[in-house]
């Protein structure tokens, strides 16, 4: 049954506008704030380029640290906007209304931040062009495409570029709105990214096919990118525990898991800050809490598969590897309290907590779920590729472990503050819920009388 | 805002200006502009000739406006070939640029060249797709015509291009159907 109530399009536009026409007072304070952090980030890169990568934790032995933990788990998250938007519009479900271009928009920062993690990791960013892209003509020299050194560029490319003209079609139609109303020079830059929207049935059909035509295209975009993210370790054959087969699906699975859990969450906190109870509904939390149960259950039986197929070759070093993962620790970290923690909030905690239904409509319930599944799936990806570089083996002593020091850990906070920065900036000069969708699925709403009950119900069209 | 002077002269080129008049009517509910639309039909206004203005998509058919026909599935098929050309030629060429040959195998490695073509194929497929959806749209329109801001506030807006003759029956019948307003762009 749907809840809410079907609201006048004006105050659908006053409501969803607010965040745009109005600036709250809390909001320069806040991304004030953040830009501070980020700031310091960039200085310490600044830094690090300058100094070199030995001022991290880095070695010898251990090369992929925090940098690339957070890599994949930003590509993970980006993951939310095509799982949401995309599959939820070709399946024509309701609910996704309120979330989709939250989930969109989310995608393209997180891809955005993930970016920034390799380039930096290099040490020496510049080289990465001509690593990656054909342009050195003058000295002859083009890249080498068979390591996934230019697979991820193409495909995490192609994902941005495709989910950034996802959301900016999806946004004409809502640049009409503000084109309508505002006035002086935000008036003349809407109107000018309006393109002369009108809203005739053409426009409309358009729009509408271009919505699933998108989706349809996109999807298998969103499939290869992370599965390319994982070949970066799947293809490192002399890495142990790495070069696995069920990295693919295991990756795309873990990315959802993380991408909805962070979408969830970034809905619980716009709807408090601009209140906007009467879109993101508890009908809505509930449904993807439901979908969240199914997407961790997945991740969690490709775990077990991924454990399973590294144990089961019985092959010496591979196993020396997983035993410094799951056995209480001999040297330095003990990896083993990692593990238990990690599946513990990443599947357990969050699933016992999703169960109930009364459970998934608490947000306060929500947001430490969708929280403690992101801790748990950064936590995943270190504990995935550290102890496989560590590269323990019985009698050698080509070993060592790894350790962050704190120029890794304040980048690694501020692509936290470098995403919610770049949210509440586009939350303040574009719509981050969809008003023609919402007003779309406010037109298809009717109230049933079924026997002695009055039901809300929306007509779908096939 | 305006349209600039040689925008204008490249229009007038391309469709010379017409002699119709533009009128625009504000209809609170679907169910009046849809029946001032069947009215209009019923006048001998082509279907060509007016079109209905909303704030947010309706079924299609439920005001009764014109089918709409468009070529936009052919726009992926034409940006995936590209893609994939340019994919093929990127990895190839580069290759044969550079030769890397490893332990006697093919210059060309075709497993990371699927790769790379794969999200050539898909970046050129979705490219034209939205250029395709902004061409097909009739976008962009630099000269909105005649419009009311109350249209993207719930207001449904039937704009009809009238000859001069009959230009008074098309208001009249608007304001049967329950037009809260009528505007022309005199």
């Amino acid at each position: 049954m749907q809840e809410g109530k079907v609201l006048p399009a004006a105050q659908i536009n006053r409501d969803l506008l607010r965040s745009i026409l109005e600036t709250p007072r809390w909001f320069w304070p806040v991304v004030s704030i953040l830009g501070l952090v980020v700031l310091a980030a960039t200085i310490t890169i600044g830094i690090m380029i300058n100094t070199g990568l030995g001022i991290t934790g880095l070695n010898y032995k251990v090369v992929w640290g925090f940098f690339i933990t957070n890599f994949v788990f930003w590509i993970g998250i980006s993951h939310a906007g095509v799982m949401l938007s995309a599959i939820l519009r070709l399946a024509k479900a309701e609910w996704r209304r309120p979330a989709t271009r939250a989930a969109e928009v989310l995608t393209i920062f997180s891809l955005m931040t993930a970016m920034i993690m390799p380039i930096i990791h290099t040490g020496r960013p510049w080289r990465i062009l001509y690593w990656a892209f054909p342009y050195d003509f003058a000295r002859g020299i083009w890249p080498n495409i068979r390591p996934p050194l230019v697979w991820d560029p193409s495909a995490i490319l192609t994902y941005l570029t495709s989910s950034t003209l996802f959301v900016l079609i999806a946004l004409v139609p809502d640049f009409a709105v503000l084109r309508d109303r505002t006035t002086g020079w935000p008036k003349i830059v809407y109107t000018m990214l309006a393109m002369g929207w009108e809203g005739n049935p053409r426009q409309w059909k358009l729009q509408i096919i271009a919505g699933v035509l998108l989706s349809a295209l996109i999807l298998p975009v969103f499939v290869s990118v992370h599965s390319i993210v994982s070949w970066d370790f799947g293809m490192a054959v002399a890495i142990k525990s790495w070069h696995s087969t069920v990295f693919a699906p295991y990756f795309v699975v873990g990315a959802v898991h993380s991408g909805v859990s962070a979408v969830v969450f970034a809905m619980i906190l716009l709807r408090w800050a601009y209140g906007w109870q009467d879109y993101i509904r508890h009908e809505h939390i509930d449904a993807l809490g439901r979908l969240l149960i199914v997407v961790a259950t997945g991740w969690f039986y490709f775990l077990v598969m991924e454990i399973i197929f590294g144990i089961y070759g019985l092959e010496g070093d591979e196993l020396a590897v997983r035993a410094l993962q799951f056995l209480p620790g001999e040297y330095g970290v003990a990896y083993n309290v990692w593990m238990i923690v990690f599946v513990g909030i990443t599947y357990f905690l969050p699933v016992i907590l999703w169960l109930p239904k009364a459970w998934r409509r608490n947000l306060w319930i929500m947001s430490a779920a969708c929280i403690s599944v992101n801790v748990g799936m950064w936590l995943e990806r270190y504990l995935l590729f550290v102890p496989g570089q560590a590269n323990k083996q019985f009698l050698t002593f080509t070993w060592n472990d790894y350790l962050p020091r704190w120029p890794e850990a304040l980048i690694v906070a501020a692509t936290f503050a470098f995403v919610s920065m770049l949210m509440l900036l586009f939350s303040r000069v574009f719509p981050l819920v969809p008003l023609y969708d919402i007003k779309e699925g406010d037109i298809l709403r009717t109230e049933m009388q079924i026997g002695r009950r009055k039901l809300t119900a929306t007509f779908r069209e096939d | 805002m305006a349209m600039p002077a040689i925008l204008q002269r490249m229009r007038d080129a391309i469709s010379p200006p017409s002699t119709k008049q533009a009128i625009l009517g504000l209809f609170q509910d679907a169910e009046s502009a849809a029946n001032a639309g069947d009215a209009l039909k019923g006048a001998g206004v082509p279907d060509t000739d007016y079109d209905f203005l909303t704030d947010s998509p309706y079924p299609e058919g439920s005001l009764g406006e014109r089918e709409e026909k468009h070529r936009l599935y052919l726009y992926p098929f034409i940006g995936a070939l590209l893609g994939l050309s340019s994919g093929i030629m990127i990895t190839a060429m580069s290759q044969v640029a550079y030769p890397l040959v490893t332990g006697g195998k093919p210059v060309l490695s075709l497993p990371p060249m699927a790769i790379v073509c794969y999200e050539g194929t898909m970046l050129g497929a979705i490219l034209f797709t939205v250029i395709g959806i902004v061409f097909e749209s009739r976008l962009p329109k630099f000269q909105l015509g005649i419009y009311d801001n109350r249209i993207t506030q719930g207001f449904l807006g039937l704009r009809v291009k009238a000859e001069p003759e009959q230009r008074y029956e098309v208001i009249e019948i608007m304001n049967s159907a329950g037009a809260v307003e009528v505007k022309t762009d005199e």
